[in-house]
Parts: C-alpha cells; sequence; structure tokens
C-alpha cells in the first residue's frame, strides 16, 4: 500500500455470517478513504475493502472468547463482522469509523479529494458528456407547444429546480412565476417526457397550496396551457401519488391536492405510495430478514412479505405503468406529484419514461434519465442517502427502489436493456460513495455552491470506459422493443438476491451466464478481428488472383471496418440467470447444505466453471 | 374425425395445419373405437364450440370427441386444430347458462330429460399440466353429455385402454427405447470399476419384491438366498440394493424401505449381513431416515420400524424429515390455487403457506446431505423411508445428480429416470393418477416426481452450465408423468408393466425425445461438461418458485423465450464462427422465438 495508515490493527479475524468455518486471523488498516481486512494466512492475498462512505452503522457487541466483535453494516447492504483481540484496538477502530464514516461538512465527501490523474479538459468534457437539451431536442423541443426557458437561472421560481426548465409556450411569466406561489416550495409543473407520437405530455411539480378552499388563476392556467399543448386529447391527467389519507391530511396544512372543479377538464387520481419513512422502515426490514442465520423457508418468505419491500416496489411500478398508459393508449398529457415532488414523483416520472422510450434503456440513455429526473429536478440524494452526518429520518431508499424497479423490469425483458444488472449496482454504489460528484447535495443550486463541477468528477465517463463489462449480452438492439408492458402481478417481483444479499456469494448461481456470454461476445470479437487482418493479407501474400482476387480486398475491409458486434447482436443475460457482483470488494458466503453432525470441514466443492 | 392422430406429444397444440400434401393424420387403432369407449361418448361433435385459455385469443370451431382426445378444429378455416389427450384432464366443471328454476343433475345420469333448449352451459377443464381451458357450448345437452364423456373418458382405469396402447406414431418402431436396460449398462459401468458388487437375478419372477426389477445390484460377498430372506425382513419386500457407486473413492450408495421390525423388535441376521458385510471392519455406514426419529419409532406399532443400534453397530442413523403422501400433495394444490388467482394480496403469504418451497429446500438438503456423506466423509449411505418408493428414490436420484457427472447429460438423465424412478418402482400410476384440481379424490396421489424435477430446476438455476438439457425437457417428463402418449410412466413397478405388456405395445418416451430433431429442443445451450460435485446453496434466498412450470399457463414468456433464443444465438454463433469465416455469422438464420415452444404452450 501506498496509502498513509490512520491505524494498523494486527490479530482481527472476519466471520463469514455463514459458514462455521473457522475465521483465519489478518489486519485491518484504516485508511482515510477506506477499511481495508487483509487476511494473513491466505494462499492468495484475500482483500476486503470497504469505503467509509458506504458505512451505515457500526456497533460493538458484547465480548465472545473469539474477542471484541465489531459489526459493520454498509449502504451497499455488505455486512462486516470483525473481531479484534485487544479491547483497547476494537474501541480505537471504533471511534475512527464513527468519525470516518460520518463527515460533518461536504467538504470532507471523498469526490473533493478523490483525484484519478485525468487532465483537466477530460475532466470537464465529463460533465458535458450529459446534456439535457440534446434530450429534449430528441423530444422535439422546442417545439410550437413547449419551449426551454433560463426563467430560472437565478432560483426565484425555484431553488430546487435547475436553471432551465421546460414550460408551455402559452405559460406566461406571469403564469409561472403565479404558480410558483401556489406549489410547495415553488415546484411548478414543468416537463418531463413528451411523447412525440402523440404529443401527450409526462409533467411533473409538488402539491399545490390549497388547503381546504385556495385557489390560483395562475395554477389553473398553468395546467390549461399543459393540456392544451396536446390537443389530441380533451382532458389531462393530475395524479397524486401519495395515499389518499396522506394527501387530505396535508389539506390541514395549508397543502393538499387540485379540486377537480376549479381546473378545467383534469381528471384526478390517487395512487397511493408511501412515504419515505414507511419506506425506510421497510428496508429495515427486509435486510433484517436477509441477515437471518439459517432461515427456513418460511422464516423468510414470512420475513419477506411482512416486510412489505416487494408490495411497495409494486406500488411504484403499478404507477409507472399507469402512466406510461395513459400517455401511450389514452394519448392524454400527465402531471404527477407528492408532496414535493422529489421523491416518489421522481420515481415514477423515470420509470414511465423508461417503459415508453427505449432510448433510456441504453447506456447513454439512462445516465441522461438519472441527470434529468433525479440529479437535475432536484432528488435530496445527499439526505436521502445520508452523505452527511445529518436527520435519520431524512435517510430514505428511495433510489434504491427505483433501480429495483429496473431491475424487476430487466426480469421480465432480459433482451431489452443495453446494461446488464452490474451497471444497476454500480450506479447504486456510486450514488452512496461520493467518490464522484454527480450525486452531492440536494439540487442545482447547492451543487453550484459547493462547485462539483470544478472539483470533483463526474461518474459517467467512468461508467462508459467500463461499458464491455457492464452491457447486456442479450441487448437486442434500440429498435426491437418500443414500449415496455410488464406484468405486475404480485408474482412478477422478485426477491433481488443480487442487490440485498449480493456480498453473501455462496447464495448466487455458482456458474455466471452474464461471464460466459460476455466471453462469448469478445471471443467473437477477437476472431472477427484476426479473420479480417487474414483475409486482408490473403491477396498480399497470394498476389493478385485473376478474376475473383478483386473482391476479397473489399470483403476485407468492409470487416475491417466493424471490429465491434452490431447492434442487435449485443444484449444482457437473462437477468434471472444473471449473478451480479463483480466488485473487487466481496467477502465469500459459502452455505451449502452441511450436517452439522457430521463436523465435516468444506473449503471447495463449489463446482467451478471453466 | 377420430382417424386423426394427434400431435406427438399428446399435448394440447395449436398448431397451422400443414400444407395439403402432407396429411396430417394416420390411420390408427383409434379409428375403430373399441366399444368400451363408444358408450363413453354421448355426444361426439358439436359445432360452433368457443375455447378460450388465459392469456390467448378466443378460437371458435367444431368439438369432436374420440376415445382419448378431445379436438377443436377452428371453423370456417379450419386452420388451427387444437388437440387434447383427454387422460390429461384433471377435474371438469360445467356450468349451464339461462335457465332460472333449472338445477341441473349432479352426475351424469339422467341427462335425457333436460328439458331446456336453446341455453348454453360452459365448460371448465382443468388440466394435469395446469392449463386450463373453457369450452362454451351452444345447447345445454351437448354440454352436459360432452362433460360427462369427457369425465367418463379421463377416469378409464385399466391401463391397457389407456392411449398408449393406441398411439403408433410416424418414424418409430415399437421395440425402439425400450431395449436400453439402463441397469445392466449401469451394472457394467460399476463392474469395470469394482467387484464389491454382483447382478442378481433374485428378483427374476418378482417373488421377492414385486416392485422391483428383474434384476439388482447386490454386495457381491453375499448370495441370493440371504438376499432373499432379507427380503422377507423388509417392507415390500424392498431389500438393500446399490443404487449409485461413486468411483472417486468406491463409497457406495445405497437404498431400500423400512425394516420390519416391528413391536417385538425383530431381527434378520440375514438382513444384518447383508448390511454388515458392505462395510469393513471398523468402518461406519450412515442411514439416512427420511422420516422424523418420531415418526420411526411409531412405525414399529405398525410393523415397520428403523435398523436398531444394537443390531447394525456400525451404522449410524440419521433422521431427516421429508413430507410425501397427502401433506406433499395439499401443498401442490395449495401452491396451484395460490398462483391462479390473480392479483392477490399476499401473495408471499400464500406461497409461504403452501409450504412447496420448503418441500423444496428439505429435499435438496438431504440430498446433500447424502452426498456428503459419500464423497466428503467417504461413507457408505443407505436411504430408506416406510416403502422406499417415494422420499427414498427423491434423495437417492438427486444424491447422484449431485455427485455424478455422467447423470447431468440427456441420456444420463433418461438412464437415471429409468434407473431410480420407473424400473425403481415410483408408484407413477398411482401417484400421478389426478394432479393439483384433485381435492380429496384419492389417497395415493402425490407430486414427488413433480418435487425431483423442481430440484433439478433448482440445481440447473444454480449451475447453468452443468446439466446438459433445459426447462422443456422437465416440463415434458411432468406432462408425460401425469399424461401421456408413451407407455414409459405407465403402470408402477416393472411387474405391472410385464403383465401389461408395456414395453411391447407402446412406445417409449426416450424413443420419440432422442430423435435427432426432437433432441435439439431439449438441449441447453450453455452446457459444457463439469467433471465436479455440483453443491447447490439451499439457503432460501438461492431457492426460488419454478415460474416455468407453475405459471406456465398464467405469465407471457415470449420475451424469456427471446432470452433464450438469444443465449442459443450466441453461444452457437460462437461456436460456428470459429470455424467458419466471419461473412457467414450474420447470414444465420435468426431462430424463430416462438418454434421451440409451440408445442408447449
Amino acid at each position: 500500500f501506498h496509502a498513509v495508515f490512520l491505524l494498523q490493527v494486527e490479530n482481527v479475524k472476519l466471520l463469514d455470517r455463514y459458514t462455521n468455518r473457522k475465521a483465519v486471523s489478518g489486519t485491518l488498516y484504516l485508511t482515510a478513504t477506506h477499511l481495508i481486512y487483509v487476511e494473513a494466512s491466505a494462499e492468495v492475498r484475500k482483500e476486503t475493502w470497504i469505503l467509509h462512505h458506504h458505512i451505515s452503522s457500526v456497533e460493538k457487541l458484547p465480548l465472545t472468547t473469539a474477542g471484541y466483535p465489531l459489526l459493520i453494516h454498509c449502504k451497499n447492504f455488505h455486512v462486516a463482522h470483525f473481531v479484534i483481540g485487544q479491547e483497547r484496538d476494537c474501541q480505537d477502530v471504533f471511534t475512527s469509523l464513527l468519525k470516518l464514516s460520518q463527515p460533518v461538512k461536504p467538504e470532507e465527501l471523498y469526490a473533493f479529494s478523490y483525484n484519478p490523474k485525468m487532465s483537466k479538459e477530460n475532466r470537464e468534457m465529463g460533465w458535458k458528456l450529459i446534456d439535457l437539451r440534446l434530450d429534449y431536442q430528441r423530444m422535439g423541443i422546442p417545439n410550437d407547444s413547449w419551449e426551454i426557458t433560463d426563467i430560472n437561472k437565478d432560483y426565484e421560481v425555484c431553488s430546487t429546480y435547475p436553471p432551465e426548465i421546460v414550460v408551455p409556450r402559452a405559460a406566461t411569466k406571469a403564469v409561472v412565476m403565479g404558480s410558483s406561489r401556489f406549489r410547495s416550495r415553488g415546484r411548478i409543473p414543468v416537463l418531463s417526457y413528451l411523447y412525440k407520437e402523440n404529443n401527450a405530455a409526462l409533467c411533473r411539480c409538488s402539491q399545490p397550496l390549497a388547503g381546504f378552499s385556495a385557489r390560483c388563476l395562475e395554477d389553473e392556467q398553468m395546467l390549461q396551457a399543459i393540456r392544451e399543448a396536446n390537443p389530441g386529447c380533451p382532458f389531462m391527467y393530475v395524479v397524486d401519488t401519495r395515499p389518499k389519507l396522506n394527501a387530505m391530511a396535508n389539506r390541514a396544512a395549508g397543502k393538499g391536492y387540485e379540486n377537480e372543479d376549479n381546473y378545467e377538464n383534469i381528471r384526478f387520481k390517487f395512487i397511493g405510495i408511501e412515504n419515505i419513512h414507511v419506506m425506510r422502515s421497510s428496508l429495515q426490514k427486509l435486510l433484517e430478514v436477509c441477515e437471518m442465520k439459517s432461515p427456513s423457508m418460511s422464516d423468510f418468505l414470512t420475513g419477506l412479505e411482512n416486510s412489505g419491500w416487494l408490495r411497495h416496489i409494486k406500488a411504484v411500478m403499478d404507477a409507472g405503468v399507469f402512466l406510461a398508459k395513459a400517455v401511450r393508449e389514452e394519448r392524454a398529457s400527465v402531471l404527477v406529484h407528492c408532496s414535493d415532488g422529489w421523491d416518489r414523483t421522481a420515481q415514477v416520472c423515470s420509470l414511465a419514461s423508461l417503459l415508453l422510450d427505449p432510448f433510456y434503456r441504453t447506456f447513454k440513455g439512462f445516465m441522461v434519465l438519472i441527470e434529468k429526473e433525479w440529479i437535475a429536478m432536484g432528488h435530496k440524494f445527499s439526505h436521502r442517502c445520508g452523505h452527511l452526518d445529518g436527520d435519520p429520518k431524512e435517510v430514505s431508499p428511495v433510489f434504491t427502489q427505483f433501480v429495483e424497479c429496473v431491475w424487476q423490469l430487466m426480469q421480465q425483458f432480459p433482451c431489452s436493456f443495453e446494461f446488464s444488472e452490474r451497471f444497476l449496482l454500480e450506479i447504486h454504489d456510486h450514488v452512496y460513495s461520493c467518490q464522484f460528484g454527480n450525486f452531492l447535495g440536494t439540487c442545482h443550486k447547492e451543487r453550484e455552491e459547493l462547485r462539483i463541477f470544478e472539483k470533483t468528477h463526474s461518474l459517467w465517463p467512468f461508467l462508459l470506459q467500463r461499458k464491455q463489462e457492464l452491457r447486456n449480452p442479450l441487448y437486442r438492439g434500440f429498435t426491437a422493443y418500443k414500449e415496455l408492458q410488464p406484468n405486475t402481478l404480485p408474482f412478477s417481483f422478485q426477491f433481488w438476491c443480487g442487490m440485498y444479499n449480493r456480498f453473501d456469494k455462496g447464495m448466487h448461481p455458482k456458474q455466471c451466464v452474464l461471464d460466459q456470454l460476455l466471453s462469448c461476445i469478445s471471443q467473437k470479437v477477437t476472431l472477427e478481428d484476426s479473420a479480417s487482418q487474414l483475409e486482408n493479407k490473403l491477396p498480399i501474400l497470394d498476389g493478385p488472383l485473376p478474376s475473383k482476387g478483386c473482391t476479397s480486398p473489399e470483403a476485407g475491409a468492409a470487416a475491417a471496418k466493424a471490429p465491434t458486434p452490431p447492434q442487435d447482436c449485443a444484449g444482457g443475460a437473462a437477468p434471472v440467470l444473471s449473478n451480479g457482483p463483480s466488485l473487487g470488494q466481496q467477502k465469500h458466503k459459502e452455505s451449502p447444505a452441511q450436517p452439522q453432525d457430521l463436523g465435516a470441514s468444506r473449503e471447495d466443492g463449489q463446482a467451478q466453471h471453466q | 374425425m377420430a382417424s386423426r392422430s394427434p400431435p406427438a406429444l399428446g399435448g394440447p397444440l395449436l398448431a397451422p395445419r400443414l400444407s395439403p400434401a402432407v396429411p396430417t393424420w394416420h390411420p390408427t387403432r383409434a379409428e375403430a373405437a373399441p366399444m368400451e369407449f363408444s358408450e363413453l361418448i354421448k355426444t361426439a361433435t358439436v359445432e360452433n364450440v368457443l375455447l378460450s385459455r388465459p392469456g390467448l385469443p378466443a378460437v371458435r370451431g367444431t368439438l369432436c370427441i374420440t376415445s382419448h382426445h378431445l379436438l377443436l378444429s377452428s371453423s370456417p378455416r379450419g386452420d388451427l386444430e387444437l388437440w387434447l389427450l383427454i387422460r390429461n384432464v384433471d377435474a371438469v366443471e360445467k356450468r349451464v347458462h339461462n335457465l332460472g328454476w333449472y338445477q341441473p343433475p349432479r352426475t351424469a345420469g339422467s341427462l335425457r330429460d333436460t328439458r331446456v333448449s336453446g341455453s348454453s352451459g360452459t365448460i371448465t377443464l382443468r388440466c394435469k399440466d395446469l392449463k386450463v381451458l373453457q369450452l362454451e357450448i351452444p345447447g345445454m345437452e351437448e354440454c352436459l353429455n360432452i362433460a360427462s364423456s369427457i369425465e367418463a373418458l379421463s377416469s378409464v382405469d385399466s391401463v391397457m385402454m389407456m392411449y398408449p396402447f393406441f398411439y403408433r406414431p410416424p418414424g418409430l418402431r415399437l421395440q425402439q427405447g425400450w431395449h436400453q436396460s439402463p441397469l445392466e449398462r449401469h451394472f457394467q459401468q460399476v463392474a469395470s470399476q469394482t467387484s464389491q458388487w454382483r447382478l442378481s437375478t433374485v428378483n427374476r419372477d418378482f417373488s421377492a419384491c414385486p416392485s422391483y426389477p428383474p434384476a439388482v445390484m447386490v454386495p457381491a460377498a453375499v448370495g441370493d438366498d440371504v438376499v432373499a430372506k432379507a427380503a422377507a425382513f423388509r417392507q415390500g419386500g424392498r431389500f438393500p440394493v446399490l443404487s449409485y457407486f461413486h468411483p472417486k473413492n468406491g463409497t457406495a450408495l445405497l437404498r431400500s424401505s423400512q425394516p420390519l421390525t416391528g413391536p417385538n423388535r425383530r431381527r434378520c441376521r440375514e438382513d444384518e449381513k447383508l448390511l454388515g458385510t458392505i462395510l469393513d471392519e471398523g468402518e461406519r455406514g450412515f442411514i439416512i431416515d427420511t422420516r422424523s426419529a418420531q415418526a420411526a419409532k411409531q412405525a414399529r406399532m405398525s410393523g415397520g420400524g428403523t435398523e436398531p443400534k444394537s443390531s447394525y453397530p456400525q451404522w449410524r442413523r440419521l433422521h431427516r424429515a421429508l413430507d410425501r403422501g397427502r401433506p406433499l400433495q395439499e401443498s401442490f394444490i395449495r401452491l396451484v390455487e395460490a398462483c391462479a388467482e390473480q392479483g392477490m394480496d399476499r401473495w408471499l403469504g400464500r406461497l409461504e403457506s403452501s409450504r412447496w418451497l420448503s418441500h423444496v429446500k428439505a429435499a435438496l438438503s438431504t440430498a446433500c446431505l447424502a452426498a456428503q456423506c459419500l464423497d466428503r466423509e467417504g461413507c457408505k449411505v443407505l436411504v430408506h423411508g416406510a416403502e422406499g418408493t417415494d422420499t427414498t428414490l427423491l434423495v437417492t436420484a438427486l444424491a447422484q445428480l449431485i455427485l455424478d457427472p455422467s447423470c447431468r447429460s440427456l441420456e444420463g438423465f433418461q438412464g437415471l429416470l429409468e434407473r431410480e424412478w420407473i424400473q425403481a418402482g415410483h408408484p407413477f400410476q398411482l401417484r400421478c393418477a389426478r394432479s393439483a384440481s384433485s381435492h380429496g379424490r384419492g389417497k395415493q396421489e402425490a407430486p414427488l416426481f413433480l418435487l425431483f424435477l423442481d430440484c433439478v430446476w433448482q440445481l440447473s438455476r444454480q449451475f447453468p452450465f452443468s446439466l446438459e438439457f433445459g426447462e422443456q425437457l422437465l416440463l415434458t417428463l411432468f406432462d408425460n408423468a401425469y399424461a401421456s402418449s408413451y407407455g414409459t410412466f405407465l403402470c408402477n413397478n416393472e411387474k405391472e408393466r410385464s403383465l401389461c405388456k408395456v414395453k411391447e405395445s407402446t412406445h417409449s418416451l426416450w424413443a420419440w425425445l432422442n430423435q435427432p430433431e426432437e433432441r435439439q429442443k431439449y438441449l441447453n445451450p450453455l452446457y459444457s461438461h463439469n467433471p465436479l460435485v455440483i453443491w447447490p446453496s439451499v439457503e432460501p434466498q438461492s431457492i426460488q418458485l419454478w415460474q416455468g412450470l407453475f405459471l406456465r399457463w398464467i405469465r407471457p414468456s415470449q420475451h424469456l423465450d427471446e432470452a433464450w433464443a438469444e443465449i442459443r444465438r450466441l453461444v452457437e454463433g460462437n461456436n460456428s464462427s470459429s470455424k467458419e469465416s466471419t461473412g457467414k455469422r450474420l447470414s444465420q438464420s435468426f431462430p424463430d422465438p416462438t418454434a421451440g415452444t409451440q408445442n408447449g404452450r
């Protein structure tokens, strides 16, 4: 290691949660950014790396005969159980980790010190990789009905919106400003996605400050402008993604929901997605189930059911499906909000876009989608992910749920995503890692203040570099599937072992289809390359051939032009079969059935595929 | 109409009719329906019947009932034909409409006095392969007639009246597939590695054990007289026989039924000797009893029991309770009900309370235990429960699949099924008489074989490259175990098969499957020989509901089929591109994603 160690502790054991195998001793190091554990006696050097920012809790457990246990839970669902020989050492590690894992000031975040040795130009290029204007252009905006306006350049309309927003042309500045005063935190209705085929628009905002009777003419005009931007449909939907009861309770606080009598031709609808607190506690219950020690099938299924997790995932998916259907089949524009319009609204708008538009199922498109619906529109990553020491009640797995919805879609449509499960896991890791600037802060304004565009790197170019390993070998290309219409019956939602038990390798399929197919593709590419090289050489070695000779150099050249496989044979592992993680920092858990009474030691036996 | 030959696998299939030049029908013996059948068919043909199935467009056409099939031929164009083997019908539900005061007779008895005409009826057919078909039939009398005909034809008891005895597929010879004797071949394999085991013909006339095949493998050191006496001490005569020889360390897997210890703690020197000679001095063996210790103890009251430590000092007993019989059947029924109930609230709760996945986990765990005793501990293992025909076979067959790479090829797997299930005397006819719609009807039904197939599916999911065959084979085996055009799964044991002349008068499923173009459909494109033991994980997170079977007719599978077609294309493209030149890669035809599945869906 070249890094400076803040702490080095010998004689530390890393326990395996599931097997009773004797743990070997090793050394634990703390650097400024990572906890690193190196197994001492392993023939092959075995390292476990944990990023401090990934640590969500550190617990000291009661003393055991082996020593002083320290249990570390990570935000990427890694659970590490260390046993430290000396009490003093344990206390040192404990207090250091508490401090290191809960930075107080934003400047302490990894992104501000992360230095991948990249030129300034490349770093700046990286931030320009995703250009939201291009995505609006793709939708045909600006057009007769919609415009991109910089009305929010000084954050006068809304402090949590980006400087540029897309609103109906018909909405004057007075309407926009008026509406912003009637919407919680000024989050006015703006365009999220325009379905070009029929001009139906997906728009988002926060709840209106309607109370029991308040009205706002400008806000009503705003909705009218959105509705009239889609002349093909006489009405528009207004969807409140909260349970009705929650929305009604908000009225007492002067907020609430739209009164159908006050807005012309709207169809109002509730979709009951629970709030961030319910989701946080649901995840907590899910993780408890995932960590149970040798649970029976009933324990597991009952626990999974009682956590409610898959029911919440289904609720989000159902909402996304409803929006996509309204836009595509009813040709109706939809305005979506929840309370502040940055959690559930972000989930369902991005999901609906993903269902409607195959572009968002490509690498680039998915990055655009996250930048647009989550980062730009002010999903409070910093609070929801607990980047800094703060209010634990603000933490909630809202983005995780979105990522899981995408994974569930991959299970049903294995050939329709350009990327594989691994891409999702990478993104999920980095939402919490704070290694890149993208997910820091809570909104665009805050990111500007933090000067992340000058001081940090963007994640996306780093992921694009790794496209080959993150791609879905079964992807059938951009045009193979247009809209996705997933099945949302309860049995369609599966437990995502690759996420919540990702570091328990023993639970995953022992042979990885994804790797196998990726290697098939890369072999093919290599073979084609060498074949075309050979073909190029042929005429030279043989000399010009009389008649056929002139055709072969051309054929060779044509083949050489396409070293990568064409779109139609790129693709994604049937994620049904896939076995996700590829990160270096993994611990191994093998949990084959074994009779305790035999006391057999099992070290090998994991059949490896060659 | 009755003269047409149905599609080969007997399952319903909607297939565009072939060009007129290729007749789709062949004269068969069914042409002349025997008297027994014609009496059962009250109405043979009804026009204008509407067939609906979940997830597929409804078809209107002419419905015919033949001795063994229900045929719906779409009208007016007749471009679609649906064949359903009537044996596949598990339950018939009928409902007649627009009747007001009329109560339909509960039995098929008094149909003649149907006083209302011009009304219609709906028949719901719940099939053994879990498919549900609905037929809307104009005319109440016709409806009730059709329903009672199907009920009667689907519950014909006599084995020799069943369709395999009439089915003569083109291109297959009767003896094909039957001549393979997996047991003898298996013995030759064992004999090439050890001389500790011999092939005994003590059961050649089925006198020692009616549910064993004529030839079985026993320790070379004991004579047939000892074996015969040991047989008398085991339930149903199922004395300990060799199931699998583990070449890696020379250990062996045996199976039997429970000893007839009884309340008086009877002993049998010959049985003790048989098991004793297997172990060297000081060597220990394990007996895996697939009942709980309590259940095994209770079995003594009814004449059964366990091997007491005092008489079998070198054997150590382990109890692993595996459900079978009624509890397993109920579990199957509850699971299928839960799957059919769409949009229900507590899906996971229902899945849990069906307990099916618990059975899967328990079966895999016990098989792993047996495999571990053999491979890791180097100990010989005897597996038995009570009769030794159900959970015993489940465990021994799974353990072999885990340990022995040769069982994981398509041929090897057929051999395994033949040895460990069919010839070993799993009573298929009793266990698979009814499927998941059989509320409280029979006492003998239990989906042991389905549980085995499910466990194999779990293995294939955890080791996606290690089995040469894919899900389609497992589905086909499930379908054929419950209703088949072939004789392979008929009867309960070899003795019955020989009495019924199954091998002489019916076709073998294997002969059909092993035809080159047919075989292709069952292969796993990702297969590559894996010489190692495949230890599955039995953590609940690693065990999944087998959607391909339990939701086969409920969830759309088009996108998953496309994924498999894509996998096939990638893998095969890769294999061929290493041989062929690059230019040809794109010209390879794209497989029609529905082609492989049409037969099944």
